[in-house]
């Protein structure tokens, strides 16, 4: 438990990243929430057995990243951190669907293995982008951008709580355990019986400590709107930012540059 | 609301689990008075000090903050005037960053980035925790929260300041120097301690709570002067009034 604590600890590093002073980080939120829906839409959109032709597609996360300044073993770690759930969903693929569909020299490589990379490949783009944008522009703002982009308020605000909330879940539970660790005096503690009734506490006890923070919100004469101190404009680089990443990242879907430049060393591939 | 006067009428609080927490409260605070108050643990400090600024709402009895009632409508204003810092600092920090958290209630004020700017930084030197504005306040000690927790109060320039057990986890330096800050605080300040000391130093009026009634109301001496009443209450002398522990004179 405590480990899991310490690394939803570390994803609040993610918040911090947004304070960084670049170019990027300038940018207004909305510009960067576009072109990021964008790539996770055209990323998602591929064929279930495409494989080559994601690869490029890694220049928009890794551009952001260098650009910004963000630590990259930072993000790769994140992003690793959720590829076991990935596989979990995906493993099966290769057991069920076992067509040959690619030689790649001396190996055949049925369709379940290459769906299988796909959705794998897939999953480290869109999380890749999604923890980039995060990076560089911070939770609340991208809320606000969902929020002003015309996402109904209600739902912006719900989706910051659950962000909030979750830390406040993970601390709340991190304490609980280590109490009940400790009175256990190194014992399985009461099993599972007490680990029942310890999930029930935690959640009221993270619902109290909610409520009390949203009392200590609306004392503060919040009103449904988050303020920033960075009060950014929709301009002109935020225009060139769009156009010129939507321009590269469309050309990337329906021109497929690997399968170009792939005919161009290799011959054909499927 | 020019008069920040706090009235309370017959007020009870009964939790939803059936405790009395408060048992027919009634007592007027005029502008500028600092009112201490003071009672055993579950007295229902906590639970009067959660009436005044509507998070907890009555089960019978009124509460008015400047001649205003507190109602769906006038919650806001009343929130506004009112600052109220927790006992439990975490529950008051929900920003990335101490600088966020402190300027969270003067952006919602509507104030200018230049004046948000003013008002951060002098709260925070007030508390002197200018040097943690740029850290996560969930990497902070205990006491560096609870000065955190004040700022993001004291940044809204409340016309009246309620604090649950202010010096609760503060180092004496730190807790001297929050003596001296409410000391420079001239409007209304309402607080609960069981810190008897800073009680008899900052407060010209006691009120003791027991058993969520009204136990006494008077001036720190009267109410520290009668013996039968502490014990009752499950209070005692604050040290200043007690003998010197070497010399054994008073
Ligand atoms: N959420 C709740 N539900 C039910 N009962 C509660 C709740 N909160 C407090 N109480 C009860 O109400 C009574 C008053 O509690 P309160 O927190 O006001 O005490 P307090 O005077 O602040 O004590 P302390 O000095 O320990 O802070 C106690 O008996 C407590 O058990
Ligand atoms: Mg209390």
């Amino acid at each position: 438990m405590s480990s899991i604590d310490g690394a939803i600890l570390d994803f609040k590093r993610l918040d911090l990243l947004a304070f960084g002073d670049t170019a990027l980080h300038r940018l207004d939120a909305r510009a960067k929430v576009i072109v990021t829906a964008l790539f996770v839409m055209l990323v998602v959109s591929h064929d279930r057995y495409q494989l080559a032709a994601l690869f490029p597609f890694v220049i928009f996360p890794v551009a952001l990243i260098a650009a910004g300044n963000l630590p990259f073993t930072y993000i790769a770690r994140k992003i690793l951190l959720l590829c076991p759930f990935v596989i979990v969903v995906g493993i099966f693929n290769p057991l069920i669907d076992r067509a040959i569909l690619l030689h790649l020299g001396p190996f055949a490589i049925s369709g379940g293995w290459l769906s299988f990379f796909s959705i794998l490949t897939r999953s480290i783009l869109t999380v890749g982008s999604a923890f980039t944008l995060l990076a560089l522009t911070g939770f609340p703002a991208v809320c606000r951008a969902l929020e002003q982009l015309g996402m109904p308020r209600p739902f912006a605000i719900q989706l910051l709580f659950l962000y909030r909330y979750i830390f406040v879940l993970t601390e709340e539970g991190g304490r609980a355990a280590r109490a009940r660790q400790l009175r256990s005096c190194g014992k399985k503690g009461m099993g599972i019986r007490s680990f029942g009734t310890l999930i029930g506490n935690l959640l009221l006890r993270t619902w109290q400590r909610a409520e009390r923070v949203h009392i200590a919100m609306l004392s503060r004469g919040f009103d449904g709107r988050f303020h920033s101190g960075r009060e950014t404009k929709f301009g002109r680089n935020e225009l060139v930012f769009i156009c010129g990443w939507s321009i590269f990242l469309l050309l990337l879907r329906f021109v497929d540059l690997s399968q170009l430049i792939g005919s161009i060393f290799l011959g054909r591939l499927p | 609301m020019s008069h920040h006067i706090v009235e309370l009428k017959e007020l009870h609080h009964t939790y939803p689990d059936g405790t009395v927490a408060l048992d027919g409260v009634s007592f007027t605070i005029t502008h500028g008075e600092s009112v201490g108050i003071i009672g055993a643990n579950g007295a229902g400090k906590s639970t009067l000090l959660l009436h005044l600024n509507g998070y907890l709402a009555p089960t019978s009895g009124e509460i008015e903050i400047g001649h205003t009632p507190i109602t769906k409508e006038t919650l806001p204003e009343i929130r506004r005037t009112v600052g109220m810092v927790f006992q439990d600092p975490d529950d008051q920090l929900f920003m990335p960053t101490v600088y966020d958290d402190v300027a969270f209630g003067p952006f919602n004020l509507g104030l200018t980035p230049a004046a948000v700017e003013e008002r951060v930084t002098s709260a925070l030197a007030k508390v002197e925790a200018g040097h943690l504005r740029d850290k996560p306040p969930y990497h902070l000690s205990g006491g560096e929260k609870k000065r955190v927790a004040i700022a993001t109060v004291l940044s809204m320039e409340p016309s009246i300041l309620v604090m649950d057990e202010p010096t609760n986890g503060l180092d004496p330096h730190a807790r001297r120097q929050l003596m001296g800050l409410m000391k420079d605080f001239h409007h209304t300040k309402i607080f609960t301690s069981h810190d008897l000391d800073m009680v008899m130093e900052l407060c010209d009026r006691v009120i003791v709570l027991g058993r969520g009634k009204v136990k006494a109301d008077g001036t720190p001496l009267e109410i520290f002067s009668n013996q039968q009443l502490l014990t009752e209450c499950r209070l005692e002398k604050p040290l200043s009034m007690q003998g010197c522990p070497v010399c054994g004179k008073n």
